[in-house]
Order: structure tokens, then C-alpha cells, then sequence
């Protein structure tokens, strides 16, 4: 145990002496939360339209009057022309193009349905979706006012009222929808590990790359104590930038803490063990500190865009959602979510504990077999 | 002679690129698995969301409400709630996103009053998932009813016949193709470069260049143009993927397309050369590469996030990172089929970034020598 | 093969062979207790290989040995506690100061604290670097480096050292130094197995072997092995042997 000891206060003194890693555990990862937390916003906003009346007439001038009231959508152009709408499509300077097509008015009122038109850029399908219901709900509401204009005359042809299902709707949790309050938890989570298993996977490799590995080898050091005494410092580092982590989140963005914060820090712990035998696993097979970040770097790629954080693994392929099994950042990204915004207790994420667990017992066997003390 | 130097300095770079083969799988295969992964599991739509009822009421009507949301495919049923209490559980161990709440007398009502409200609870913590959902599920009520009461369509309405331009099956791919490539562009040439250079430097190995009779903007070049083939073919590799896989077109004139890669890769090698002047370490040139291109590219091109979501500060970020333009340019040219006279402007900026970097980096380059 | 009381290392047809590539060729020999062994060969002709197998990183294709009376194959831990040793490569942490590479290797070998403390005391003073005791080792001379690097490798006291081209790239001066340090560790009792490819170190050695493409080719005191090859310096002798050996070879 003693020889433990002095493996962890190197790696401290090491840590904390090396200046391009020093900054990489503080002020960045704060930064990339603040940063991220901002940017990675799938609301839609400020979409830029352009409409082309070719009526003229005061219904148009309600549908315009509307939309322009709408914080959703900046009215970029009134073109007097459908080609000079085409065009502001084609070069960018418009998303959306409505066309009030001429004698809206006069259909409306003779023959009791009237066509508007809207052109989406739908390169981004999702944008595009989302942007266009929008505007939908616009129209519709400003449907029910010429509904209501035209009540009178629609009283004469209704007989009797038709059944009809009212639906009221609430969101749990997270009632206003707010999507830095669903971000934050999981970027946390994120920013965690992928700081843990960068350090963890160039560690090991460097010792090898600068020479010093051999001077351990013939030691009588057994690789257990090896490998936990390069372990325990980056585990205590994970800790500390969660909690600071967390309270920034609580600071800048407010968000909730529901469920306990002991679930979410043991954890935390649990999935750095993975994490950090994942990453010396990458340090004992390589060569090089490039290669380790490459092939880090590829293994984070991968981990983030299948954990679920920016889009839903429910919508993933059913192949893709087995993936997400060995996934650390999946379970940890969940478990933040569930923890601190829904208030989930330790029985309620037990699933993502025990299949934790289990990568935690194997990836660090792999790590330990194949640090070789000899060849 | 000096061509005959350059030529052999040029080989010795690729050597040290095909020797290396993890790093040679990887620049390769990273590009294969990003377009794979972007194309088939990173996206938003929805199937067979898992949901809970809680049916109060247990009648025809009601049992046939459940059978109408199963059919549609969009949602499963995954759990039949005998009490409001039972909701938050279901939510807490994340099983179910949304719940359908059928109240008491469900059918008596709705054929005798006239009037029936359902219910319906999201998850909110996921915000567009919850929306969507809703918005799905009160389509469908919607419809139930219009089948259940035989109405007519009503009349005095206002149609909108709506058309979706450039992507009308609304593919993601259109969308993350662009992206794809200006990241791995970024990677390889900007993050590549910077490394290696860097390493040369750390072993000594730069100054027994630097002797050489080789000026240094030619060792620069050398070590410039085997990167530059990589990602080029790169490049090439994701849009005949993009073509073949998921059918993403090229409209526009292909020449102008490539000319516009080649602009961006020698703006993100001028970034990768400006980088490895300042660094003095591997370490110190993969961390500034790391947070000062890969992440910018990633997070605030447009490529996953839409810019005007953005808080005016990080817009004004984004207006400054080269992948802004370039994937602006590639979706305007593959995609919407525009020719230089739509695109002079993004082009006439990335051209002054070049001007500018190829400057700062010959500057901090000689300053190094002397 | 027989563990007699004042052989400390013995070795008996020691083999090593990566694929089709033998790097050590079936070698046998004995080293004295207290004895400085000289191990000569070119570069690649097999030393660090041989020393490999001795400390037990790499574990031998054919043939036995025992280090300090342990078998190589079975007792590496037991080899590892009993020995120092000190790599070509150099195998300090440059950004740890002198004392905390001192502490830490003291402290991977189980020394208790007091005998660390002592140690330490004892090394830096026997190093010369009661002026630098604070400084990162990254800032010292290259000499001071492997000096230290030799002390650090005796930290634990252990009855042998072996020293793999410890004095690759110093000037004279400072390889004198660093052989007035070997000679102390003989004086005290230790058994000094060190290879070199400088043949007028070999001089400075109770006996030498000389080793050629994996196999040893000379073995006894530098006296004897001049008068053998009736040559006036131990580099002659060398000189003889590798252009036998390439003779062999063609």
C-alpha cells in the first residue's frame, strides 16, 4: 500500500507541474460548458422569410401584420415578384418564401377556402420541419380570426355541434422547455469523460515514449499498484470538475438538482473507472502520444455522437441502440439527466450502475493484462 | 536540382504517412465511420417513442383511441398505468417519454356531452423531443375525432400548400454531408499538419532541415503536400459516399466544387503551419488545434447547431471560423446548383483569410529562423 | 547447474530469438560476487537483449540463469528486489526535482520513511548536488543525469547493479567521474555488471566477455585477453574478433 502512495503523489506533482495539461483540466473545461451550453441549441429561431403579397388586400395585410409580430421570424424582403423570391431562396437571404397568391381575399370569402404558399429551404429537414410548423400555427390562428369574421354566416350552415376531444398537454419536469436546462447535466457529463480518458490514454505511453517505463519495469512493483496508482489521481481530478462543473451549472444557468447529489457522484466514479481503463487500455497498446490522441479522439467522436446527448438514441436504428450499451457517456449523460432534473433515485438508475459496473471490471482487467512488465 | 531535393523530401513525408499504418487506418477509416454514424444515427426523427396510458374509463371508445396511436407506428405502447401515482416512476427510470391520460366516462361524454379532454404528459427535460411528440400525438387525437364524429371538412379555410426546396424527403444527409467534410478537411490538413511540424521540432530533426539547401518555404510545402493529398482524396471519398449511399447530388458545376475544397484546405493548412509556429510540443499543438479549430468547427460552423440560435457573442465567433463559409459554399454549389455569381461573396472572404493566415504564418515562421 | 556461494550471476546457454532473428546465441557465463563485468560488443551484437533477459523485462527463449540466486524464469519478482539497474535510455523523470525522484523510487522499493531520508541525504551528497537538490532534474548537465540516474539505481541497496551503456554521450571528464562511482559501489560489496561499447572502459573492468552477432567470443580478465590475442589494448582484441566474426560469416 505504501508503494501506492508514492505513485499517486508523483502523478499529482507531475500533473500539476506540466503547463500544457494544467489549463486543459481547469479553465477549458469551464469555458467549453459555458460555451457549449449556448451553442448546442436546437430551439429554432429568428428564421428570415420573405413574403411575396400578390393580393394587396387587408387579409394580406393581417397575415403579415401577424408573422411580423412574431419573435420567431424576421421578415427579411416584401418582393413584388415570385422570381425575386426564388432568387432570395437560392442565395441564402431568405428560409422561408410565403406567397399570398392574388385574390386570396375574394376566394376566401366566395368560395370559402383560399391557398397560401411556402417555400422551405429544407437542407436541414429538422429546421426546416420545426420552422414551417411555425409558421403553420400562424396561419391557423389567423384562420380562426376570419372563422370568427365570418361566424354568422357560419352559424346558418351548422346544425347541430359536432363531438369533439379538447387535448390539454404539460411538460414535466422542465415545464417551460428550457434547453439548456436538458443540456447542461449532459455536457457536464460528457466534458468529464472525455478529459478523463484523453489524460488516462496519453499517460501510460509517454512514460514509454520518454523511457522511464523500463525504470518502473524493474522494479518490484507489482502492475496492479501500477495501474491504481495511475488511476486514483484522475479520478480524484474527474471529481473535482464535476463538482466544480456543477456548481457553475447552478451559478450561470440554474439548474435544478432534483435527486440526490450522492447517486450522481458515486456515479460519476463508477464510470470514470471505465473511462480510465478504457484510455490506459488505448496507452498500453500504442506507441506514440500522437496515436493515442488519434485513436482517443476517433473512440470520442464515436462516444458523443452515439450517447444520446444531442439527438435521442430512441430514434437510433435498433443495431445502434445495442451500441449504446458499452457506451460510458451514454450511461453517464442519462444518468445526470435523470438524477438531477427528474430527481431519479439510485433505483431507478440501477440498470446503468449495474452494466457500469460490469465494463468497469472488464475494461480495467484489460488494462492490467496488458500493461506487460515483460516481453 | 532543387526540384530533384523537393521531390525526395516530398516522398519522405509520405513514407512516414504510410508507415504509420493506425494512423493511416484511422485518417482514413474516421471519415468512412463519421459519414455512417452522421447518416444512419445521429437524427431526431421518431419511431416507436415508448409511452404509457392511463386509461380511466376502459370502454370501446377508449380501447379503440389506443389501438389508433399503436397503428399509426410512431408510438408503443409500453405500459398500461392503473393510477395517476404509477405516472412518476415511469418517468423517473426513463422508460416512457410521453403519457396518454384517458379520463373517466371517456365514451359517454364524447357521444353525449359532446366534449371529453385528454391528457397528455411529456417528458420535458429532452425540449424538441417533448414538442414533437406532442404535436404528433394531438394530430392523431385530432384525426380520431374527425373519424369518430363524421364530420366534413369544415369550410371557410385557409389552405397552405407548402413545398420543402433543395431537400423535398427532408434527408439529413443533405445536411451533414458539407459538415462532415469540413471537419475531417479541418483534421487532417489544420491538426495533421500542426503535429508533425511540431514533431520535428521536438526531436531536433527541424533544424537538420532547416540546414538543408532547401529554402524553408519549400520544407513547409514538403511537408504540406502529402496532407493535402490525403484529405483532397479525402474529400472526394465523403461526396462519392454522400452520392452512392444517400443519394446526396451535386447540382452545381463539380470543378467549382473541388476548386472551393482546395480554397478551404489551403486556408485550414496555413492555420495548421501558424499553429505549429507557436507550438513548441506535440502536446501544445494538439491542444491548440483541439480547442482552437476541431471544436469552433464543429460546434459553431452551422454544421450540427443553427447559428441564429446563437447568443449574438458566438455569432460573432462563428462570422470569424472559415468552416462557416465553406460549408455555406458546398451547400449552396452541391445542393442548390448556384454558380460563382451567387457565391462571389463567402468566396471573396475565405480567399482574404488565406491572404491573411499564409501572412502571419511566413511572418512568426521567419521570425523563428533568425 | 550449480548456485556455488560466490557466483552471483551464472548463466547457462541463455537464448533469445525473435522469429527467425537469434539475437543471443546460447551464451554462458559466471560472474563473481563484488566483481566489475564487463559485457563488449558493437552495437546490436546483443547486450541489451542479454541484460533484458537478466532483470527479467523479457523473458528468455532457451537455456537458464539465476541472478542472485533466483531462477530468471520464475523468480523475476524476487531478481527485481536484489538488483539495480540503469537503461541507455535515460530513465529519471525529468519534470520531478532530484529529491522527488529520489522519494519516489525509494518509495516504489518499499524503503521506509526514515530510510528515505537518509538516502536522500546520502545521494545528493555523494552526487555532488547539495546546491541543486530543489531543481527539476530536466535542468541538469547530462553527466550530473546519469550520475544521479546510477545513485538512484543503488537506492534500495541491492547486491548487484547492471548498467546498460550508462556513459553514452559525455565528455572524458565526466565519464572518469561516473567510473570512480562504479569503483565505490565495487568497493562496497556490490557486483557491477556493466555494458559499454567504449573499449578503453573495458580496461576498467575485473573481467570482460566480448560478444559478436548474439554470441560471446572472449571472456576472461583484460590482461589475460591481450596476452591471448597478444594485442596491446582491449580495442585490438575487438577489432580481431569482429573481422573473425565477419570472416565466419561470409
Amino acid at each position: 500500500m505504501r508503494r501506492l502512495f508514492f505513485i499517486i503523489q508523483k502523478e499529482f506533482i507531475q500533473i500539476f507541474r506540466n503547463k500544457a495539461i494544467l489549463p486543459m483540466m481547469t479553465v477549458l473545461p469551464i469555458i467549453q460548458l459555458i460555451v457549449l451550453s449556448y451553442a448546442a441549441n436546437n430551439e429554432v429561431r429568428n428564421v428570415d422569410i420573405a413574403i411575396v403579397d400578390q393580393d394587396h388586400s387587408s387579409y394580406s395585410r393581417l397575415i403579415i401584420g401577424k408573422i411580423q409580430a412574431s419573435d420567431r421570424f424576421t421578415i427579411v424582403e416584401a418582393p413584388l415578384s415570385a422570381k425575386r423570391g426564388d432568387d432570395l431562396l437560392q442565395s441564402g437571404g431568405a428560409d422561408i418564401i410565403l406567397t399570398v397568391p392574388p385574390a386570396f381575399e375574394k376566394d376566401f370569402l366566395r368560395e370559402k377556402t383560399a391557398d397560401l404558399q411556402m417555400l422551405v429551404n429544407a437542407i436541414n429537414g429538422q429546421q426546416a420541419i420545426v420552422g414551417a410548423a411555425y409558421l403553420g400555427q400562424i396561419i391557423q390562428s389567423f384562420n380562426r380570426e376570419l372563422m370568427a369574421d365570418a361566424a354568422p354566416r357560419l352559424a346558418a350552415i351548422r346544425t347541430s355541434p359536432q363531438p369533439r376531444i379538447d387535448i390539454t398537454y404539460s411538460n414535466w419536469y422542465n415545464a417551460d422547455l428550457d434547453y439548456k436546462t436538458f443540456m447542461v447535466p449532459g455536457i457536464l457529463g460528457e466534458l468529464v469523460t472525455i478529459l478523463i480518458m484523453v489524460l488516462s490514454a496519453m499517460n501510460v505511453v509517454r512514460e514509454r515514449e520518454v523511457g522511464t517505463i523500463e525504470q518502473i519495469n524493474v522494479t518490484p512493483i507489482r502492475r496492479w499498484q501500477f495501474i491504481l496508482g495511475k488511476m486514483l489521481p484522475f479520478l480524484f481530478i474527474g471529481l473535482t470538475l464535476l463538482a466544480v462543473g456543477l456548481t457553475a451549472g447552478k451559478l450561470i444557468f440554474d439548474i435544478p438538482t432534483e435527486g440526490s447529489l450522492w447517486v450522481v457522484f458515486a456515479f460519476c466514479l463508477l464510470n470514470l473507472s471505465v473511462v480510465l481503463g478504457m484510455g490506459l487500455l488505448i496507452s498500453n497498446l500504442v506507441d506514440t502520444q500522437q496515436q493515442a490522441m488519434l485513436i482517443a479522439f476517433f473512440f470520442i467522436i464515436v462516444f458523443v455522437l452515439m450517447s444520446g446527448l444531442f439527438t435521442p438514441i430512441e430514434s437510433m436504428p435498433e443495431w445502434a441502440q445495442y451500441l449504446a450499451v458499452p457506451n460510458p457517456i451514454a450511461h453517464f449523460v442519462s444518468v445526470m439527466r435523470q438524477v438531477l432534473l427528474k430527481g431519479s433515485g439510485f433505483a431507478d438508475v440501477q440498470y446503468q450502475f449495474v452494466v457500469t459496473g460490469f465494463m468497469s471490471l472488464v475494461f480495467n482487467a484489460l488494462a492490467v493484462w496488458s500493461y506487460r512488465k515483460r516481453d | 536540382m532543387l526540384w530533384r531535393i523537393f521531390s525526395a523530401f516530398v516522398k519522405k513525408e509520405f513514407y512516414h504517412i504510410l508507415r504509420d499504418r493506425r494512423t493511416l487506418f484511422i485518417l482514413i477509416g474516421m471519415p468512412i465511420v463519421l459519414v455512417l454514424l452522421f447518416g444512419y444515427v445521429v437524427t431526431n426523427e421518431f419511431k416507436d417513442a415508448s409511452i404509457a396510458v392511463l386509461d380511466n374509463s376502459r370502454d370501446d371508445l377508449s380501447h379503440e383511441l389506443r389501438q389508433h396511436l399503436e397503428a399509426s407506428g410512431h408510438f408503443h405502447i409500453v405500459a398500461d398505468l392503473r393510477s395517476y401515482g404509477d405516472l412518476e416512476g415511469q418517468f423517473k427510470t426513463g422508460k416512457i417519454k410521453m403519457a396518454v391520460v384517458i379520463p373517466a366516462r371517456f365514451e359517454d361524454d364524447f357521444f353525449d356531452k359532446k366534449q371529453t379532454t385528454v391528457q397528455l404528459i411529456a417528458d420535458g427535460t429532452e425540449p424538441n423531443y417533448a414538442t414533437t411528440l406532442v404535436n404528433y400525438a394531438s394530430q392523431m387525437i385530432l384525426r380520431f375525432q374527425q373519424i369518430k364524429s363524421g364530420a366534413a371538412a369544415a369550410p371557410y379555410r385557409v389552405k397552405v400548400e407548402t413545398r420543402m426546396v433543395y431537400n423535398p424527403q427532408l434527408r439529413s444527409a443533405y445536411n451533414f454531408v458539407p459538415g462532415v467534410i469540413a471537419m475531417i478537411l479541418m483534421l487532417i490538413s489544420a491538426m495533421m499538419t500542426s503535429l508533425t511540424i511540431a514533431r520535428e521540432k521536438e526531436t531536433g530533426t527541424m533544424d537538420l532541415l532547416l540546414v538543408s539547401p532547401l529554402p524553408p518555404l519549400l520544407i513547409i510545402l514538403g511537408k504540406v503536400v502529402p496532407y493535402t493529398v490525403l484529405s483532397f482524396l479525402n474529400a472526394v471519398m465523403i461526396l462519392v459516399m454522400g452520392f452512392y449511399v444517400f443519394h446526396v447530388p451535386v447540382l452545381g458545376s463539380l470543378p467549382l466544387l473541388l476548386g472551393i475544397c482546395l480554397l478551404y484546405l489551403a486556408v485550414a493548412l496555413a492555420l495548421g503551419v501558424l499553429i505549429s509556429t507557436k507550438s513548441e510540443t506535440q502536446q501544445a499543438a494538439m491542444m491548440s488545434s483541439l480547442f482552437a479549430l476541431m471544436l469552433p468547427t464543429m460546434l459553431l460552423s452551422g454544421f450540427i447547431f443553427p447559428i441564429k440560435s446563437m447568443p449574438a457573442l458566438l455569432q460573432h465567433i462563428s462570422s470569424i471560423i472559415p468552416a462557416t463559409y465553406f460549408i455555406d459554399l458546398l451547400k449552396s454549389v452541391m445542393l442548390k446548383g448556384n454558380d460563382l455569381s451567387f457565391i462571389w461573396q463567402p468566396t471573396l472572404i475565405l480567399t482574404f483569410m488565406l491572404v491573411v493566415l499564409l501572412g502571419l504564418a511566413l511572418v512568426s515562421f521567419k521570425v523563428r529562423k533568425e | 547447474m550449480s548456485s556455488t556461494a560466490d557466483h552471483i550471476i551464472e548463466a547457462d546457454k541463455l537464448t533469445k530469438r525473435f522469429g527467425d532473428f537469434t539475437a543471443v546465441d546460447a551464451i554462458s557465463f559466471k560472474v563473481k560476487k563484488g566483481e566489475i563485468f564487463g559485457f563488449l560488443g558493437a552495437n546490436g551484437a546483443g547486450k541489451t537483449t542479454a541484460i533484458r533477459m537478466l532483470i527479467g523485462l523479457s523473458r528468455p527463449t532457451e537455456g537458464e540463469a539465476t541472478v542472485a540466486g533466483f531462477d530468471v524464469y520464475r523468480q523475476a519478482d524476487k531478481i527485481k528486489e536484489n538488483i539495480g539497474y540503469m537503461s541507455q535510455k535515460f530513465s529519471l523523470y525529468e519534470d520531478l526535482t532530484v529529491r522527488e525522484n529520489i522519494r519516489f523510487y525509494g518509495g516504489i522499493y518499499g524503503l521506509s520513511r526514515k530510510k528515505i531520508k537518509e538516502q536522500t541525504g546520502r545521494i545528493i551528497e555523494e552526487v555532488g548536488l547539495e546546491n541543486s537538490a530543489g531543481n527539476l532534474v530536466g535542468s541538469l548537465p547530462l553527466g550530473w543525469k546519469q550520475r544521479l540516474a546510477f545513485a538512484v539505481s543503488m537506492v534500495h541497496s541491492p547486491s548487484i547493479v547492471f548498467l546498460d551503456e550508462p556513459t553514452g554521450g559525455v565528455d572524458p571528464a565526466a565519464r572518469r567521474q561516473f567510473w570512480e562511482m562504479i569503483y565505490q559501489a565495487s568497493a562496497a560489496g556490490r557486483t557491477v555488471f556493466v555494458t559499454t561499447h567504449y573499449m578503453d572502459e573495458a580496461e576498467y573492468c575485473d573481467r570482460v566477455s566480448i560478444m559478436v552477432s548474439g554470441k560471446i567470443e572472449a571472456l576472461g580478465s583484460p590482461a589475460k585477453l591481450k596476452e591471448d590475442f597478444s594485442a596491446s589494448s582491449i580495442d585490438e582484441v575487438f577489432v580481431q574478433l569482429a573481422r573473425g566474426g565477419a570472416v565466419i560469416s561470409d
